[in-house]
């Protein structure tokens, strides 16, 4: 890597989190509240078809009927439904013909988070749809990517341009009855990305959305939608930042992925919402729902790096339906101060020969909580289905904990299923054997750490890899005790 | 290069080190016997700065500095190696960036520019050639998976990296067969010059047929008892420590 330890810590000199900045910025909003109406608000500001307006009310029919899970092992007031504005876009909803027509406080706010939609991006090749709140504002490379018919937008354009693609594959890998969260979703959420790849295509650049909540009281509910067809390959990568609050708001996501015989689909995640602050206030909840599917020979490949949020419930899985098809997840969460993660993975196994790895890397520091959550499923007909897990839990203090639920539910008898766990205490013979080498504390954890996760960091594309290497190291900042 | 006065020090409120005193100057190989228990790798941790140690009384100069003030990192930075008897693994973490985050921190201490990774590479393959280990262990994780012998060379490899003033070898001999302690040995009597010094720690006089020492001290009870030249560590060879801590407990 041409990113050197130097670099890193002049990275670090900003260790603070340097995402809580407010964008002042105006905004069109809804009244605080869930109800009929506010559904039918957000349906009409966003011009929808009658069908999709049915399918949220449905979702909130089937909503109201359920409860919020508990058996996560984090503890947090529950939010109050009716205080949450569920609808917020910046005030210019137009979206933008060309760069200059940008809101110059919207440009500072991508600046300052790194994203750069100009010349930068052109060099790196990274196609960027930008949410704040609750709409995309900007989406670049959508003509070029055109050119190879790959479709990249946000999920409102979707619903306008290509109403057939999203209504068939819309809510087929995460049910509207999935649970709590997806069943919000499906009925209150606003923007997203939408993509869909050609058979055949193999997309030239990487896909980035990068969410951002802005507006005080907000929830965020956002869909994804990542369509490859038969053959394609697309590398997807997500990143999320939100203000310093003392308020908990609320992100409930739904990411939706549909591999067709032999497509490829790579998703990766660097979660840095705000975390809260080191007494436990403030902070974003993250109960994000994220699934995907693989037909005949297909692979879904997903990389999490989870250092925000004050409570993450997330289990980005794969239903393996088709013979020969292939799904990963590779994980790092790392909860530092307060912060309390439930995390995993589902890996269902339908098809023959399907075969699923489970890298999961917990990391806790200061009072918080980490839990590894998976469920391995082989059914019936799942003839020689492969599953190997590894999780490990590294202890940075004395007042942290690490869990490990992983469940296994086995019923076809070729299977093979492999299982290995550790739990270790960050050395403090590791520590002293670098600081005995002339490496100071700050960067010993760092390398320490840094290796530890390397087979996650390894798949996750090189700027990324980069981003991630950093935010590891913000996190887990003066926590060895 | 390194001056040792009256050092006490404990752990867990047990006193290990009673007033010991040495002096080393540059240019010179030191070894420190005794039996099991006498202290003899405490003397190591404590010189590295190992922080569970209680430092009760005494003073350490290293090379006109306060040897107790520095930070363990500053220590090292100083000139100050120690070669573990129980090297560390540190999973994921490639030796090469391991050495070139120290070195470089080193450097930056001493005011001096960061290496290129030329030069660096460069020195890796010059040094790696001292104690003959593979260029392959170079990129592997630091010690994750070598064999004791490949741990012990991988600490003098280390060593030839980071040219220390002082390196002190704690019982570097330890599961060494007696190839691998050739090599060992090789590579320490490669980095004597008359600008540095060693301090070996070991149990057996074996080591000392390779590494010949200048003055050999014989540490019992926390204190450095008898001191000579080669021949004490024969002596010691041949009757123990028994007549030793005979003539100490007689006192």
């Amino acid at each position: 890597m041409g990113y050197t330890e130097n670099e890193l810590a002049k990275d670090l000199e900003n260790q603070e989190y340097k995402f809580g900045f407010v964008t002042n910025i105006a905004s069109d909003k809804a009244p605080k509240g869930l109800n009929e109406d506010i559904i039918r608000f957000i349906s009409s500001k966003k011009n929808e078809p009658e069908w999709l307006l049915e399918h949220r009310l449905k979702a909130f029919s089937i909503w109201k009927e359920m409860t919020e899970p508990e058996w996560a092992h984090v503890h947090y007031e529950k939010p109050n439904f009716q205080d949450i504005t569920y609808y917020s876009a910046p005030k210019q909803t137009k979206k933008y013909e060309s760069w200059d027509d940008v809101d110059p406080e919207l440009k500072e706010t991508m600046a300052k988070l790194g994203i750069s939609m100009e010349e930068q991006q052109r060099l790196t090749g990274v196609a960027v749809d930008f949410v704040m709140d609750s709409v995309s504002v900007a989406t670049s490379f959508k003509s070029k990517l055109k050119e190879l018919g790959i479709i990249f937008c946000s999920f409102s354009e979707a619903v306008q341009e290509y109403p057939d693609l999203v209504k068939k594959h819309m809510g087929t890998v995460v049910p509207v009855t999935d649970n709590f969260y997806a069943a919000l979703n499906s009925a209150v959420f606003t923007d997203g990305s939408f993509c869909y790849i050609p058979k055949g295509v193999r997309c030239p650049m990487e896909l980035s959305t990068y969410f951002r909540i802005n507006e005080g009281g907000t929830g965020q509910f956002e869909r994804t939608l990542v369509v490859a067809d038969e053959g394609s390959y697309v590398s997807y990568l997500e990143g999320c930042t939100a203000p310093q609050r003392d308020e908990n708001q609320l992100h409930a996501a739904v990411v939706e992925l549909i591999a067709l015989d032999n497509a490829e689909i790579k998703y990766s995640t660097v979660q840095n919402w705000y975390p809260g602050d080191k007494e436990g206030k403030g902070g974003v909840f993250n109960f994000v729902t994220k699934r995907g599917i693989c037909e005949k020979n297909a692979k879904i490949s997903w990389t999490q790096v989870e250092t925000g949020s004050a409570v993450t419930w997330k289990y980005p899985s794969c239903i393996l339906k088709g013979d020969h098809s292939i799904g990963e997840f590779y994980s790092v969460a790392v909860t530092n101060n307060f912060q309390q993660a439930d995390t995993g993975t589902k890996m269902i196994h339908l098809g023959k020969h399907t075969k699923s790895t489970i890298i999961s890397k917990g990391i806790s520091a200061g009072k918080s909580q980490n839990s590894y959550r998976g469920l391995v499923q082989i059914h019936k007909n799942a003839e020689h289905a492969r599953n190997f897990s590894q999780c490990d839990s590294l202890l940075m203090t004395d007042e942290c904990g690490a869990h490990t639920f992983p469940y296994i539910e086995c019923k076809n008898s070729t299977a093979k299923i492999e299982h290995e766990a550790t739990t270790s205490k960050i050395g403090e013979d590791q520590i002293f054997y670098c600081l005995q080498r002339g490496i100071s504390e700050e960067k010993a954890i760092s390398l320490i750490v840094n290796g530890y996760c390397k087979e996650v960091l390894n798949q996750l594309p090189m700027e990324f890899a980069v981003e991630a290497q950093k935010l590891l190291a913000i996190s887990l900042e003066g926590s060895v005790g | 290069m390194i001056t040792i006065n009256n050092l006490h020090a404990s752990i867990d409120g047990k006193e290990i080190l009673k007033g010991l005193n040495l002096e080393v100057k540059a240019g010179e190989v030191h070894a420190i016997m005794g039996p099991n228990g006498a202290g003899k790798s405490t003397l190591a941790s404590v010189l590295a700065g190992r922080e569970e140690y209680e430092i009760t009384d005494g003073s350490v100069d290293f090379d006109g500095k306060d040897l107790l003030e520095l930070s363990t990192e500053d220590r090292a930075r100083e000139g100050l190696f120690l070669a573990f008897q129980y090297p560390v693994e540190i999973p994921g973490v490639s030796n090469v960036n391991f050495l070139r985050t120290a070195l470089n921190e080193i450097r930056e201490y001493k005011g001096e520019e960061s290496i290129s990774a030329k030069d660096f590479m460069a020195m890796v393959r010059e040094k790696s050639a001292i104690v003959e280990l593979d260029a392959k262990l170079a990129s592997r994780s630091v010690n994750e998976g070598f064999s004791g012998g490949e741990k012990k060379r991988n600490e003098i490899f280390q060593m030839a990296m980071l040219e220390p003033k002082l390196a002190i070898l704690d019982e570097t001999d330890s599961g060494l067969d007696i190839d691998a302690l050739r090599i060992v040995a090789n590579g320490v009597n490669t980095l004597k010059s008359k600008d540095n010094a060693t301090i070996v720690i070991t149990h057996y006089q074996r080591l000392l047929d390779y590494i010949v020492p200048d003055f050999v001290h014989v540490l019992y009870n926390g204190r450095i008892v008898k001191s000579g030249t080669k021949e004490l560590a024969l002596e010691l060879e041949e009757k123990g420590y028994d007549w030793i801590k005979a003539e100490v407990d007689a006192h």
